[in-house]
């Protein structure tokens, strides 16, 4: 069955240990973690982790979202959904530019995608760009032909949009106990 | 007042109303051990064999009582000889305390000596677990992990103190158990989220949409899980089974959830369940699970269990909803307190003809009595004759384990003590001790295997130095059965590995401890080494001759339809 993109966002205590136990859940289900992010927030006892995950169907998601809910140092985990949530991710991609036409044609495309160069070298220029994955890839297609010599991404972090928050009652709160889901 | 860390650990023992802790001492956790015996006249402990030993015992402390169990154990092999236990614990919700120390703050992460990250190692089977680097951070971290033990699905917590954190002093305050939640962590926990601290109130709407079903069924089914055992709601499961008139199956972990000599069960369900529970599953309208998890060894083919059935899971565990099978109604809570709520609003009902079509399966199997030769059912039937009615059972992991939930009729919560979920072979001796420590007044029987037995058999050591008249019976077949059971039926009779035992003495073993035995091969000779046993007043250990290729009847094949049994009589 083809799998779906799910992105989760988990609210934990920010203590050392919580991310491994975490990420250990989803290995030990079965999910392979596609994308990982993980910050404190406004409250400094509080990390934000974003997971994406591939499964099957949402029953399956909320399936593991239980299992992290009943973690201790949980707060409260919710499934974003992609055409309420903007998603973003910062890509460092260092690409090979030595002829000046190289270096034209990347700068081209860099301001073309909002895309920033962030260091010059004699052999290399790196770009910084943020953005969903699509653009990301299409970026990445566009200069893969001069030779990517390294790249990173943060993964992707995301949030819902308007005025919607993960403390949003619902039936499941109510069953996780408690005031669970409210920070 | 000033206490060093190790004393505070047992001043929060105390706290907790603790009694007995089972363990086993070494270099990390001296301190711990120096402070506990200015407190030998308050706190029994009992030294056993091996730390995994330790480990069964505080859970079938913790089985049988409904209290929380407490182990010790020192860092590295200490602590890893206790994994095994704690999976054990976990795997059937029970709860326990482990307390393990490690090597002190400024040799962590240097591979000193006995140094291991028990923490990260147990991540995976217990509920929660800690480090606690200082003395001053042990009763907060004590009380929470207690508290979480217990709470909503109990499950096994794991401590792990740094010595240098049981030699430093800190202030302690005594604080009664019932003010731990208003304070310290444990408050800040609850405050925050209380999760799983407290059983969640059953939802209204969802107890009168059950009720709304069973007015609409006419062909009832209950499951009895361990979770009616857990939260010890035996009385009113049985009201509720009487008011509905239903049949009641039940799982291996529901055993003495629901008194096994009410007419309404029909046995235990599953790969080895009786035909009339597998029988009814099919062909119920509505099946009401309680507190079980739709194991592989229950719902062996997920999509054909009940096909006909609306399932109804009650659980105190969110999580369990929809996880193995997919379910039409469920309602969140405490199985004691949905039971309560669901006694008020169902009127008697009479299913008869249902009942009848159901019990026109058998819900035992039938054995040929022999006089010359002793079968299993000859072994249960003459304990359950000869023993009181309050005697408690442990079994280890087998073909005898599925012979003794099959045979015997269970009648009250924490009486079948069985390593259900996790299926760990060498549970039993070590639940029996911790049995009959917290229950020196009952007979507790340890119904074992050959192959098990071997497994954990160094606790007869425990059995004989703390002088517990524990009676382990031995269904002897020289031979692992349940893997020789597969390998006749499923491998062609390929017997790889299984009928290797050495003909092994077990009076004499029995006899090396100073404890005795006997060795029967008939239900007479059976009977009278039984009597023995009960009058001796020490360990005894019945050694019974069975068949090499006596069975477990009737057996489905793991995945298959429920109906679909391999082999019946």
């Amino acid at each position: 069955m083809d799998k779906k993109r799910y992105t989760l966002a988990v609210m934990v205590d920010n203590k050392a240990g919580v991310l491994s136990q975490v990420s250990r859940l989803f290995s030990r289900k079965g999910y392979n973690i596609e994308s990982l992010a993980v910050g404190a927030i406004e409250n400094p006892e509080v990390s934000r982790i974003t997971i994406e995950i591939l499964a099957e169907n949402d029953q399956q998601v909320n399936l593991i979202c239980n299992q992290v809910r009943k973690m201790f140092p949980v707060h409260s985990v919710k499934v974003l959904r992609a055409e309420q949530s903007i998603r973003r991710e910062l890509v460092l991609i260092k690409v090979h530019a030595e002829t000046p036409e190289q270096r034209n044609e990347i700068i081209q495309i860099s301001s073309i995608f909002r895309a920033n160069i962030i260091d010059v070298a004699p052999a290399s220029l790196t770009i910084a760009i943020i953005g969903e994955e699509e653009k990301v890839d299409a970026i990445m297609g566009l200069v893969e032909k001069n030779g990517i010599l390294e790249m990173v991404r943060t993964g992707v972090i995301a949030l819902e949009r308007g005025a919607f928050t993960l403390n949003e009652d619902t039936k499941v709160r109510g069953e996780f106990n408690y005031g669970k889901n409210v920070r | 007042m000033k206490l060093t860390g190790a004393q505070i650990v047992i001043e929060c023992l105390l706290e907790q109303h603790v009694d007995t802790i089972f363990g086993y001492p070494g270099g990390t956790i001296l301190n711990v051990y120096d402070a506990l015996y200015d407190y030998r006249d308050r706190i029994t402990h009992i030294r056993t064999a091996h730390e995994q030993g330790a480990a069964h015992a505080a859970d079938g402390y913790a089985r049988s009582t409904g209290k929380v169990g407490v182990c010790f154990a020192t860092s590295g092999p200490g602590a890893t000889n206790l994994v095994t236990g704690i999976a054990t614990a976990y795997m059937d919700s029970s709860p326990v305390v482990f307390i393990t120390c490690n090597v002190a703050k400024p040799l962590i992460g240097k591979d000193s000596f006995q140094e291991v990250d028990i923490t990260g190692v147990t991540m995976p089977v217990t509920k929660c677990n800690y480090i606690v680097e200082h003395a001053d951070q042990v009763a907060d971290i004590v009380r929470e992990a207690f508290a979480i033990a217990r709470s909503g699905r109990p499950g096994p917590v794991l401590i792990d103190i740094l010595k240098n954190a049981t030699a430093e002093e800190a202030e302690y305050e005594p604080l009664k158990r019932h003010l731990h939640h208003t304070e310290g962590r444990l408050g800040a926990l609850i405050s925050r989220a209380s999760h799983d601290l407290k059983a969640p109130e059953p939802d209204l709407n969802d107890i009168e949409k059950l009720v709304d079903m069973i007015n609409a069924s006419e062909r009832p089914l209950l499951i009895c899980g361990g979770g009616v055992v857990r939260s010890r709601a035996h009385v009113e499961f049985e009201e509720f089974a009487n008011r509905l008139d239903a049949p009641v199956a039940i799982t291996l972990m529901g055993g003495g959830g629901f008194r096994g000599r009410n007419p309404l069960t029909t046995g235990m369900i599953g790969m080895h369940g009786s035909q009339a529970s597998n029988m009814a599953v099919d062909a119920c309208d509505l099946l009401i699970a309680f507190g079980c998890r739709f194991s592989d060894r229950v719902a062996l083919d997920p999509t054909s269990f009940a096909a006909q059935a609306k399932i109804v899971h009650v659980d105190i565990d969110r999580s369990e909803i929809n996880k193995n099978v997919q379910t039409d109604h469920h309602i969140i809570g405490d199985a004691k307190r949905v039971l309560e709520l669901l006694n008020e609003r169902v009127r008697q009902k009479d299913h008869t003809a249902w009942k009848e079509y159901v019990f026109s399966f058998p819900t035992q199997t039938e054995y040929e009595l022999a006089s010359d030769t002793l079968n299993p059912r000859q072994i249960t039937d003459s304990i359950a004759r000869l023993c009181p009615m309050e005697t408690y059972v442990a079994t280890d992991v087998g073909q005898h384990q599925m012979w003794t939930a099959q045979h015997f009729h269970y009648d009250f919560p924490g009486q079948l003590l069985t390593s259900g979920g996790f299926g760990a072979m060498g549970f039993g001796l070590g639940a029996a001790i911790g049995a009959k420590v917290s229950h020196p007044d009952k007979v507790v029987i340890h119904m074992t295997g050959d192959g098990s037995f071997r497994m954990n058999l160094n606790e007869l050591h425990t059995v004989a130095t703390y002088n517990l008249p524990i009676i382990t019976v031995i269904f002897d077949n020289r031979t692992l059965g349940m893997v020789r059971q597969w390998q006749t039926l499923i491998y062609d009779q390929r017997y790889a590995a299984t009928d290797i035992g050495v003909d092994l003495d077990y009076v004499k073993l029995a006899e090396a401890y100073g404890l005795s035995g006997r060795r029967v091969s008939n239900q007479a000779d059976f009977e009278d080494a039984l009597k023995e046993a009960l009058a001796c007043g020490h360990g005894y250990i019945i050694d019974c001759v069975i068949d090499i290729d006596e069975k477990v009847k009737p057996m489905v094949n793991g995945g298959d339809p429920i109906t679909k049994f391999l082999i019946l009589d």
